[in-house]
């Protein structure tokens, strides 16, 4: 969808040339976001605004669709590219509703499906139309600010997004809420987009790609894990930080590293069902009622001393995790109430399985061991 | 001054003008105008007159220059312009006149010329200043978005400094009307001409009808203006609408 072909830019200052962007080689796909990171000063700005021309490039060159972007107009160009900057730049003289409608307006569209048009997008963020539309920005928070400035640049459905550190200015917490709210759009409208940042947080959680930029040279550009796994060199392990492992606990879902197996028996069930299921996985057994429904646990050390009942030996549970949440709020659940172990259950709070401290091990440490065990049997195979 | 002009501005000048009005009825001082009512309403209807024609011309040919000068292009000009600009405001308004008559002669060119000169500057100035004082970001994101030069200094631009523009406008005008009463003495007429006859002949009641018709225009020049600016600027960037 974007390709960016040995795109390079030389500034001529005063103190002799600089190489701004060297030789940038990317491919973004539809639908994808990509990131583009880096300390400042590293040319991530720059190649972001060389797409729309905003800085003319020195040589390369940009395709969009396969189209190399040098046949447009500039003009025709950046209208059909969404444009977010940090600042936000609303213009202030205008309406909230004049502002969504200026790229609209700018390509002819009538008067009526442009308002229309800005009155739906206000919806999607969950500002009231009927409040919104005839406010002036001055009269909005920042964070309703950037929201209607992220619409603005979505007014006139462009297929390509540019974002210049558009969360930037916002404070923690509301930036968390308008990253969701901006992921949550994104999975219905696909756009492809190209997203300046220097948090590698926000990378890790916005990006489908990621390209870490340094002093004009693209040094990584691939998948989050792939680079917080496998940074390729000591600047990338360096800016992606020592506790990289920690940051990939973002990007996996419970779901995938939850055992389906783990042992589970009904509150109807008998003491030994469940005392048999134990001794075969050594792991204590979870007590499901009939909507299986966690209720609670047999714990290993508690039960098979004494007989009695089911009901006599079982544990309440404290805390149980949705199986799409991700492994962080796992793992943040685990520490926080001291165990090892938690049920996991899915949107309808049916047991699904269990997600355990080793099993999280396991799966983040298979991309670090060497591929071979594995490997060399398949490619015998092969041939 | 842009404080008490907040919001209470309007009010604040009909407020003046009734009392002045109070204080010519009370005083007797009408009696003494109404003497010399001919020469008034023939002299005002000359003082207007200058007003209009240099403080249109002024506006007319002010913001134009005032934007072209903000121009990129202009860059490297401009400062070195404005700084000539800033030292001809310094130049006293009477002596602006006094210049004015030594090149063109006397009577109603010359004057209209100096008004017109004294009242440029402040538009210019404030025009210039107003439009580069327009947050990069806003001309960024307009650009972005695709408008063309053109569009983004009508539709951003312009809208955006339209405040000091007006300001701009306002201290002109104030300037204007205030010189006025000096064209006389280069034989550009006007209210002037019973001021300075009133003084030259001791007579306070001729002066007076003179001043008052002048005071009361400036007020009027004044509270028009505001109002302009209460009602012309779009609500988003106006400060006295907040």
């Amino acid at each position: 969808m974007i390709r960016l072909d040995d795109l390079t830019k030389i500034f001529t200052t005063p103190s002799g040339e600089v190489v701004a962007a060297d030789h940038i080689n990317m491919n973004v796909n539809e639908g994808e976001i990509c990131i583009l990171l880096g300390p400042s000063g590293c040319g991530k700005t720059t190649t972001l605004k060389m797409i729309n021309r905003l800085i003319p490039h020195t040589s390369g060159k940009i395709y969009i669709n396969d189209q190399d972007t040098d046949t447009y107009n500039t003009v025709e160009l950046r209208r059909n590219i969404g444009y977010v900057i940090q600042q936000i730049g609303l213009f202030p003289n205008m309406t909230i509703e004049e502002n969504i409608c200026v790229v609209p307006k700018l390509l002819g569209w009538d008067d009526k499906k442009a308002k229309s048009r800005a009155a739906e997008l206000l919806e999607m963020v969950a500002l009231d139309s009927a409040q919104f539309l005839h406010r002036y920005p001055r009269e909005l928070s920042g964070g309703q600010q950037q929201r209607v400035g992220v619409i603005r640049a979505l007014a006139a459905d462009p297929p390509v997004m540019l974002m210049d550190e558009p969360f930037g200015a916002i404070d923690p917490i509301n930036r968390e809420v308008i990253q969701d709210e901006f992921l949550r759009m994104q999975a219905e409208l696909k756009k492809t987009v190209m997203f300046v940042s220097h948090d590698i947080d926000e990378a890790v959680k916005m990006g489908d790609k990621v390209a870490i930029f340094r002093t004009g040279k693209l040094e990584q550009f691939d998948t989050p894990d792939n680079i917080l796994a496998h940074p390729i060199n000591d600047f990338i392990a360096d800016f992606v930080g020592s506790d990289r492992t920690l940051k990939r606990l973002r990007l996996v879902k419970v779901r995938q590293a939850a055992d389906i197996d783990a042992p589970a028996v009904l509150q109807s069930d008998s003491l030994d069902k469940a005392q048999g299921l134990m001794r075969e996985r050594n792991m204590d057994v979870v007590v499901l009622d009939e909507k299986h429904h966690p209720v609670g646990y047999v714990p290993m050390d508690g039960a098979g001393k004494g007989n009695g009942s089911l009901a006599e030996n079982i544990q309440p549970i404290t805390v149980i995790v949705d199986a799409g949440a991700d492994l962080r709020t796992a793992v943040s659940e685990m520490f926080a109430h001291a165990v090892t172990w938690l049920p996991v259950v899915d949107g309808d709070g049916r047991f699904t399985g269990c997600v355990t401290q080793s099993g999280i091990t396991h799966l983040l440490g298979e991309t670090y061991r060497p591929a071979h065990p594995h490997k060399q049997p398949e490619s015998a195979y092969e041939q | 001054m842009s404080n008490e002009r907040r919001g209470g501005g309007p009010l604040l000048s009909v407020v003046t003008i009734l009392a002045l009005v109070a204080i010519i009825y009370v005083t007797g001082i009408w009696a003494e105008i109404a003497r010399y009512w001919e020469d008034v309403v023939y002299l005002t209807r000359q003082h207007i007159e200058l007003v209009a024609i240099s403080g249109s011309l002024a506006i007319l040919i002010g913001i134009p220059a005032g934007i072209l000068l903000s121009r990129p292009s202009m860059r490297g000009v401009a400062e070195t312009l404005m700084q000539v600009f800033n030292i001809g405001t310094t130049i006293p308004t009477l002596a602006v006149l006094a210049l004015s008559m030594s090149f063109l002669g006397i009577g109603k060119q010359p004057a209209i010329f100096g008004l017109f000169i004294a009242t440029l500057l402040p538009i210019v100035r404030n025009t210039y200043v107003g439009l580069l004082a327009v947050p990069p970001h806003l001309k960024e994101a307009a650009t972005g978005m695709g408008m063309t030069p053109t569009q983004i200094l009508r539709r951003v631009e312009v809208p955006n400094a339209l405040y000091v523009i007006f300001a701009g406008i306002r201290t002109a005008l104030a300037i204007n009307v205030g010189t006025v009463p000096l064209a006389f003495l280069i034989g550009g007429g006007g209210l002037g001409e019973l001021i300075f006859t009133g003084i030259d002949l001791m007579e306070p009641g001729m002066l007076l009808a003179g001043a008052v018709p002048t005071a009361l225009l400036a007020v009027l020049v004044d509270f028009g203006v505001g109002q302009g600016q209460f009602w012309l600027i779009p609500r988003g960037v106006n400060p006295l609408r907040a």
